[in-house]
């Protein structure tokens, strides 16, 4: 699915990327972790295409998309969602930048997220965790293949978070998305993911990428089995090394 | 909400009464001069039997303002998303703007009636002029404030720069823009019966110079009071278009 293929990016005289080279699978879930000002934001909007790698490629189903736009979809850390639009039309954002709007499925996919009765609220009448939920709606909702999420959940506070990494594993299990997913949090990257890229710093370059074993689906408990809490370690250990 | 509204006019409303009740009382107690300062019920009574000549001049000035603000607002719309669209153009252009913003349009006056004549034109101009500064640089300044982190969301999302501007800059511009036009609809109203001082057939500021020039003050209290009503109610009328466009905005927040 996505390819990054030896990609360097410095800014000025600062490197901040160093080789990245990293792959996701077709319905992968990939999260990348790192110290922040690791560069991660920046590996975001390399493949994006809003910034130009100084050395390598990134390509998305065998096309060269470098430095080219519109191929992913995305979801920021500040849910960002357009206060003048109703829940509904917020949804539906990324698909009439491509150009072809379903409403009837964007309406059944914020009923089946929970979100069904605010379909025609306004943003500011959302708390901040359902602000989040619809921007992941809406990002799941864009026609692109591939979704890029940057921290979605670090501004919400430890019981929302917790609650909605399962709602997320929820929506997302029946779905064919691939994500790669950043964040500073080991526990949510354990839990979510199907492969975890960790990162280090100044420049960043991939330190380990480590195989998640866990079966789908996961709740719950799976945070405080033995298992979790070894591969945790183990996780750790490379971070400090 | 009616109550409410009732709660917060009823002391300004009270106030206005007692003004009113004192500026009679006074010019009676000390018998000031109708030419000089007209009591009130002179005013109203002028008014009451002035009207049906004044229709024609209340028309011809709601006329101008309405058309020169039309236009006035057309143009800074216009010019402001140019300059928004060009950078080069903005740099070059927009200090220009902020300067010829704080000159008073007016002095032009003279300039423009040698160039085009006594007729509707100049004044036009002058209208168009004094709408057009705060409309460019109300819209001008709402796009470039335009939330950056919703700017990165878009630019992620492969949005060109037409996607940018209608589903964003623009619609995130509105409350900018309103903030604009409510000052511009003022300013026509006022712009048009200054221009007509110039010379005109009709209007309320021919009407105005007509009755001063002949010490008919009630006559003149009539005009301006008018003035003032047209100003109020254009800028109700605004503040109306506001509501309706901006009914997604929480309510004292103002971002
Ligand atoms: N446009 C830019 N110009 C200069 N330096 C930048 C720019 N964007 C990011 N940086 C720098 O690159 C580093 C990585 O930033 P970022 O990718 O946002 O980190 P992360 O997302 O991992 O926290 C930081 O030191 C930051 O200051
Ligand atoms: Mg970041």
């Amino acid at each position: 699915m996505l390819e990054l293929r030896h990609v360097s990016k410095s800014f000025g005289n600062k490197q901040v990327l160093q080789e990245i080279s990293l792959h996701v699978a077709n319905g992968e879930f990939v999260s990348v972790i790192g110290p922040s000002g690791s560069g991660k934001s920046t590996m975001f909007s390399l493949i994006g295409g809003l910034l130009e790698p100084d050395a390598g490629e990134i390509y998305l189903s065998g096309e060269n998309i470098t430095n080219k736009r519109g191929f992913i979809s995305y979801m920021p850390q500040q849910a960002s969602l357009f206060p003048w639009r109703t829940i509904i039309e917020n949804v539906l954002v990324g698909q009439e930048l491509q150009g072809k709007k379903d409403y009837e499925r964007a309406e059944a996919m914020l009923e089946r997220a929970g979100l069904g009765d605010v379909i025609h609220a306004y943003p500011h009448e959302l708390s901040g965790g359902m602000k989040q939920r619809v921007a992941f709606i809406r990002a799941l909702l864009s026609p692109q293949s591939l979704m890029l999420l940057d921290e979605p959940f670090s501004a919400l506070d430890e019981f929302t978070r917790t609650d909605m990494q399962k709602w997320l594993l929820s929506i997302w299990e029946d779905d064919e998305q691939s994500i790669l997913f950043i964040t500073h949090n080991i526990d949510e990257a354990l839990f979510l993911s199907d492969k975890i890229i960790i990162l280090s710093v100044n420049p960043a370059e991939i330190k380990e990428v480590i195989e998640v074993p866990f079966k789908r689906p996961r709740d719950e408990e799976l945070l405080l089995s033995e298992e979790f809490l070894q591969w945790k370690r183990k996780i750790m250990d490379v971070i400090q090394y | 909400m009616n109550t409410s509204v009732l709660k917060k006019i009823w002391r300004p409303f009270l106030a206005i009464l007692l003004f009113i009740g004192l500026w009679e009382v006074a010019t009676r107690l000390f018998s000031i001069e109708e030419w000089l300062l007209p009591a009130p019920s002179d005013i109203v009574m002028e008014a009451r039997s002035v009207i049906p000549t004044f229709l024609p001049h209340l028309q011809s000035t709601v006329t101008l303002s309405v058309s020169g603000f039309l236009i006035g607002t057309t143009v800074g719309l216009g010019v402001a998303t140019i300059l928004h669209l060009m950078p080069r153009v903005r740099e070059t252009f927009f200090p220009f703007i902020i300067i010829s913003q704080n000159m008073p349009i007016i002095v032009l006056a003279p300039l423009l009636v040698i160039w085009f004549g006594f007729n509707a034109l100049p004044k036009l101009i002058i209208i168009t002029l004094a709408c057009f500064f705060p409309i460019a640089v109300s819209a001008l300044g709402g796009f470039t404030q335009t939330n950056r982190e919703l700017v990165h969301y878009m630019k992620m999302m492969g949005a060109n720069k037409a996607q940018l501007f209608w589903k964003l800059e623009l619609p995130h511009a509105i409350p900018s823009i309103f903030s604009g036009l409510k000052i511009a609809g003022t300013y026509s109203v006022m712009a048009a019966v200054v221009s007509e001082w110039l010379g005109a057939q009709k209007g309320i500021g021919v009407f105005m110079t007509l009755a001063a020039s002949s010490y008919r003050t009630s006559r003149v209290f009539v005009a301006i009071i008018v003035a003032m009503i047209i100003s109020l109610a254009f800028y109700g009328l605004i503040l109306l278009l506001e509501k309706f466009f901006i009914r997604w905005q929480q309510k004292g927040e103002n971002n």
